[in-house]
């Protein structure tokens, strides 16, 4: 049975999975709901496999296929269509394979955690929205994943839900993706009106016929409107500037969720759309800008609040943030290869830093304050050195993962007109990730242990959380080296390997071979130097000189606290919208317009009719007398009226 | 399939229940309940299978038509006497809206089981009653009759919320009947008209008529005639501003009521809009077009924003209505074909979906006698499988896809977008809003630790309690997945209600050949098509 034609069995496992677990897990062993949801996530990505396997013997060509009409109405139709091409391979790679190696890990972190069979449940639910997303063929089944991990990611942030300050993420990620929708479904509108589909291939071919005017691609053309709405929904999605402000918070849920649905998939899905609609985009200066202007500030702008953090899962947040930003700048200048590689390898190096920490957390009993940790790199061995590969990946040194892709995207910004600046606040923002990366290193691992050694027990991870561990260590190290011929001249396999999708994005190759090639190896030592340079300031300040952090943070107190208060956009967005927003409903929409404006008014008509009726059956007296005078006065009047009514003006409905 | 009057039997079988009922003795409650819950279950099942046998896929007009005169009009044996006609059939549109009807009526006397212990027989009475008149108005296709079902769905309805409701019923239920009724005697007004025009009560013979230029409606008495159809409808909506009866009704009402009235009775008005509105006075219908989206709009945004800062839970739901009931108006009068299948899709799902969340409320009522959010707190504790069943409904509220809420508002939004951008851009703001008041609620009802010590030991769910949920939640799935099984069914009644809107235009010119009518030859009716010429040659107002 050829799976490329089942490719539905993919997502559909988990899925089966997660009602299982759902259902019936409740009453069942730990044992029974791992094999469950394990079996299903590893089938699903053995099935993958499979599926890729036959992909790449059918010679890589577009494969979609539609199995039911899902909504049909009017003109208008959205089918259960899915598809696979090569980047829809990279993604389900990246989905299935980290996704299975964080559930092997879960099963060992969450193993004494009260409603074990609801997060594999949740988990499993994950991971079949997110398959859809990534499989889907048109846009409305793109929205099915892409709101369905939203839902994932709600249920699994707020999974304790006891604690307020849980409940509260897992909502507040819920609704400001929601706004980020709100802009995707505009788009999705707008796509339709212009295209009469929402169908990839359809509306891509639609979209690159030259035929299209200037109302179209000019600067505020459909494209740049659907573009940027559709990239409304991303910067909601992959937690961007301004939506960004979900993703932080989410380090409420617990470890092995922020590493698979806040690192490493979900919040690539931003990514993956605009990579997937590059057709649009590339056809929109505008948008490109905007999106390559958005993705190098949020960079920039998490990367300063990630330098003063001190909860160690917040800093790897910011740090998502910040590397998100990175993928878009690397779409935004049109390097849409570069960005998905960024993408890819960045899954394996920061689902490693935030499994790390979590096996931190697990061997402090908790703790997760990195003011209270120090000195544990003797204790807790394995995760010491994995979590210090993932950092030096992420740092970008050679030859690790991180360095290949983000040495692409800077030198894919350097090289578009105009670059300059995005290129020069991309390598500043490489040298603060140095930095704040390094400083998690050494105030964790290194120097006096800074906890009361009394209480707490260091102990290393078991070894269901070590092995994914040691995997995604080997992933970060030889993860990039796909690209790495060309850093000698050779070719980029994976660019190479995603051109078919990328083809008319790629149009603008760089001319002469040889001077960019030059180029590229300037930059890549530009760039490691700074990398370099990040590492040495944080061992000066939190190796050498352990108490310089405090008097300079001492002695910028405004500017410290401004970023250690994440520059109090929080309290902004609380002070200008949600009060305001709340004050109004309450008091003008409820109070004055309901309660007093119209039930007033409806009322009040109803008492103005019970006073006439008041006053009016006083002509009820029972006097024979004044009844009588009453009928005389009727009958004056009616036929008052039979003799003096102008014969021109009949009275309605007496005709007949 | 049995041939006969089908429609009539699935009108008048819960009365020949409500006539068994009164032989039962007043305080054998078990029997009464399971008798009143075999009729209303034996209703649905026929409803499934006559209507889904009936109307075949892809059919357009009547079906299952049954006419006979009733009331002669007229003096007897004369040239001009008339007839008010028995007339029912059902179409893609109604369709749906009965099976709704049905399957909510078994739902509200299940969830009635044990928390109505008062007047127990009557209850049941009044329930099976009001399914006679909402089954009734949907499937009437005689202005008469559909206005006498309309007026007799509303007594029931009046006894229900007045007799087993809360504190505040008598209030609530005199302001929903006075509401209401302001809203009929305008269309009353408007039905005598029409006969008075046409001489028949029978919708299509008088849109026969208005289309075929026997009868020709001047613009300043057509806009009069649509706005008296109109404000009935938006009454029972309800359209900001006339929604305020609503929260009262709600909150007063026992369960059951709610969920017949969220249910099915606020689909009565968007039903009228479609069925009457739209196709008998098109033009006044595009003139009114942008006011009443802009109300639309405003009711989308206005009940979103006042049902997040309610601390009646109830009452949140209750606005939520008028949320979601804007979208279906705005989906009506957009014009789309796209956006008219959403709206009609999306009275099934909000059908489903707010009478389960009614339900839920209904279940902590039961459990705790308060609907105040700040008595709740913490419930998923001592109650998981509540929670789950509530969240997982407020999830269809909300619109996530693959539930049932999102087809129709996706539809509705699309299809809006498709003629004016505008409007669904504001509509579609309440999609961010609905997550918001629906999340939030949820939150400090079930979340969180156990703040007041009496929910510590609340009960979860029961046995019945259990089915009914999954049931609803089964529906819901359906739905949202398998929605093309409805909107394949409704499609062709949609496509002619936008058709009928496009009617060539003889009355503002008379070179406009008769020919140019291609719709009335379509007409499956076997009324009686032949209008009285002189009626429309003395139409009044003509000068």
């Amino acid at each position: 049975m050829p799976i490329l034609d089942h490719l539905w069995i993919i997502p559909l496992l988990p899925l089966l999975g997660s009602a299982i677990n759902g259902l019936l897990g409740g009453k069942w062993p730990n044992k029974i709901v791992n094999s469950v949801a394990l079996g299903a996530t590893g089938l699903s990505f053995l099935f993958a496999l499979e599926a890729i396997r036959e992909f790449f013997a059918g010679g890589q060509v577009l494969f979609r296929k539609h199995f039911f009409d899902w909504i049909s109405a009017g003109a208008f139709t959205a089918g259960f269509d899915l598809q696979m091409d090569q980047l829809t391979v990279v993604m389900v790679l990246v989905v299935t394979g980290v996704g299975f190696l964080i559930h092997i890990y879960a099963t060992g972190y969450m193993a004494h955690e009260s409603g074990y069979y609801r997060f594999f449940s949740y988990l499993n639910l994950f991971m079949f929205f997110m398959l859809i997303l990534v499989l889907a063929a048109n846009y409305v089944l793109l929205f099915v994943g892409w709101e369905g991990v939203g839902l994932c990611s709600y249920l699994l942030i707020g999974f304790y839900f006891l604690k307020k300050s849980a409940s509260d993420a897992g909502k507040k990620a819920f609704i400001v993706n929601r706004i980020g929708d709100f802009g995707f479904m505009l788009g999705m509108f707008l796509l339709f009106r212009t295209f009469h589909t929402l169908d990839f291939t359809t509306l891509f071919a639609a979209a690159s016929n030259p035929a299209w005017g200037h109302e179209a691609w000019g600067q505020f053309g459909t494209f740049t409107i659907a573009c940027l709405l559709l990239f409304m929904g991303a910067t909601g999605k992959s937690a961007q500037l301004p939506l960004y402000v979900w993703l932080p918070d989410a380090m409420e849920g617990p470890t092995p969720v922020s590493a698979l649905i806040h690192a490493a998939t979900m919040v690539t899905a931003g990514v993956y759309v605009v990579a997937r609609s590059h057709i649009l985009f590339v056809h929109s200066e505008t948008a490109m800008v905007v999106v390559a202007v958005v993705g190098c500030a949020t960079a920039f702008f998490a990367a300063t609040i990630g330098l003063v953090q001190t909860d160690i899962k917040r800093v790897l947040a910011y740090s998502t943030v910040s590397q998100l930003g990175y993928m878009f700048l690397a779409c935004g200048v049109g390097a849409f290869s570069a960005g998905i590689f960024h993408l890819m390898t960045h899954a394996f190096f920061k689902a490693l830093l935030f499994l790390a920490a979590g096996s931190v957390i697990h061997a402090m009993g908790g703790e997760q304050d990195m003011r209270k940790m120090g000195g544990l790199s003797e204790k807790i061995k394995y995760t010491y050195r994995t979590m210090l590969i993932a950092t030096l990946a992420i740092a970008g040194i050679p030859p690790l993962a991180g360095f290949f892709s983000k040495d692409a995207i800077l030198l894919s910004a350097f090289q578009i007109t105009g670059g300059h600046p995005l290129y020069a606040i991309g390598l500043l923002t490489a040298l603060l990730t140095s930095f704040y990366m390094f400083r998690l290193i050494f105030l964790t691992f290194y120097g006096k242990p800074r906890y009361d050694e009394h209480h707490v027990h260091v102990h290393e991870s078991p070894w269901s959380m070590l092995g994914p561990l040691v995997v995604l260590a080997v992933l970060s190290v030889i993860g990039g080296w796909i690209a790495a011929p060309a850093l000698w001249g050779g070719p980029d396999y994976f660019t190479s390997f995603l051109a078919p999708v990328f083809a008319s994005a790629q149009g603008a190759e760089a001319v002469n071979e040889a001077a960019a090639h030059q180029l590229e190896i300037i930059l890549a030592i530009v760039a490691v130097t700074s990398a370099l340079i990040g590492l040495g300031v944080a061992y000066w300040l939190y190796v050498r000189q352990p108490g310089k952090p405090e008097q300079i943070a001492k002695s910028m107190r405004p500017v410290y606290n401004t970023i250690l208060n994440k520059y109090y956009v929080d309290e902004f967005y609380a002070a200008v919208i949600i009060k305001p927003l709340m004050w109004i409903s309450t008091n003008v929409l409820w109070k004055f317009v309901d309660v007093a404006a119209i039930d007033g008014t409806v009322n009040g008509i109803a008492s103005g009719a019970t006073s006439i009726g008041d006053t009016v059956r006083h002509t009820q007296s029972g006097n024979t007398r004044s009844y009588a005078v009453w009928v005389v006065i009727g009958a004056l009047v009616v036929i008052a009226v039979i003799f003096f009514w102008p014969a021109s003006r009949p009275v309605i409905g007496m005709v007949r | 399939m049995p041939a006969g009057p089908l429609l009539s039997i699935l009108i008048f079988l819960p009365a020949i229940g409500a006539l068994a009922l009164l032989l039962l003795r007043s305080n054998d409650h078990e029997w009464i309940r399971r008798l009143a819950f075999a009729v209303s279950l034996a209703e649905f099942i026929l409803s499934l299978w006559w209507l889904l046998r009936g109307v075949p896929l892809g059919s357009t007009g009547y079906q299952l038509e049954e006419l006979h005169p009733w009331i002669a009009l007229g003096a007897h044996g004369s040239l001009t006497q008339t007839y008010i006609n028995y007339h029912l059939g059902v179409d893609g549109i109604s369709l749906f809206l009965v099976i709704l009807t049905t399957f909510l009526t078994v739902v509200s006397i299940l969830c009635s089981w044990n928390s109505i212990q008062k007047r127990v027989k009557e209850f049941f009475i009044a329930l099976l009653l009001l399914e006679v008149g909402v089954v009734g108005v949907f499937l009437s296709v005689d202005l008469f009759l559909f206005f006498l079902f309309w007026e007799v769905m509303l007594i029931p309805m009046y006894l229900l919320i007045g007799i087993w409701g809360h504190d505040r019923r008598i209030y609530a239920a005199v302001k929903f009947i006075l509401y209401t009724m302001a809203g009929s005697i305008l269309m009353l007004v408007g039905i005598l008209w029409l006969y008075n025009a046409t001489g028949t009560f029978d919708l299509q013979s008088i849109q026969q008529a208005l289309q075929n230029g026997a009868l020709v409606l001047p613009r300043g008495t057509e806009t009069l005639l649509f706005l008296a159809f109109f404000v009935a409808f938006a009454i029972k909506v309800p359209l900001f501003p006339f929604h305020t009866w609503l929260p009262d009704a709600h909150v007063e009402a026992p369960t059951a009521g709610s969920v017949m009235l969220a249910g099915v009775l606020l689909k009565m008005g968007t039903y009228g809009m479609i069925r009457f509105c739209l196709p008998l006075f098109p033009d006044a219908s595009h003139r009114f077009a942008p006011a009443i989206a802009v109300l639309a709009i405003i009711g989308i945004i206005y009940g979103a924003l006042v049902a997040l800062v309610q601390p009646n839970l109830k009452k949140l739901v209750a606005y939520s209505s008028v949320s979601h009931l804007g979208f279906v108006v705005l989906g009506i009068f957009a014009f789309q074909v796209i956006s008219v299948q959403g709206a009609v899709f999306q009275m099934l799902a909000h059908g489903i979906s707010t009478g389960g969340l009614f339900l839920l409320v209904g279940m902590l009522y039961d459990r705790r006698h308060t609907f105040e959010m700040s008595q709740f707190g913490g419930l998923a504790t001592p109650m998981p499988r509540l929670a789950a069943f509530f969240l997982f409904v407020a999830l269809s509220s909300l619109g996530l896809p693959m539930l049932n809420g999102f087809v129709g508002e996706f539809l509705i939004l699309l299809g809006t977008y498709q003629a004016h951008w505008n409007w669904a851009a504001w509509a579609a703001t309440g999609v961010i809003l609905s997550a918001c008041y629906l999340l939030w609620s949820y939150q400090r009802v079930f979340f969180g630790e156990i703040t007041v010590e009496k929910n510590r030991t609340l009960a979860d769910v029961s046995a019945r309690e259990r089915w009914i949920l999954v049931t609803v939640a089964v529906i819901t799935l359906w739905m949202g997945i398998g929605s093309v099984f409805i909107t394949g069914r409704t499609a062709a009644a949609s496509q002619s209600v936008i058709e009928q809107m496009t009617r060539p235009h003889r009355a503002y010119d008379a070179r406009t050949p008769l020919e140019a009518t291609p719709e009335v030859g379509q007409q499956t009716s076997g009324s009686a098509s032949a209008i009285p010429k002189q009626n429309s040659l003395e139409r009044p107002g003509t000068r």
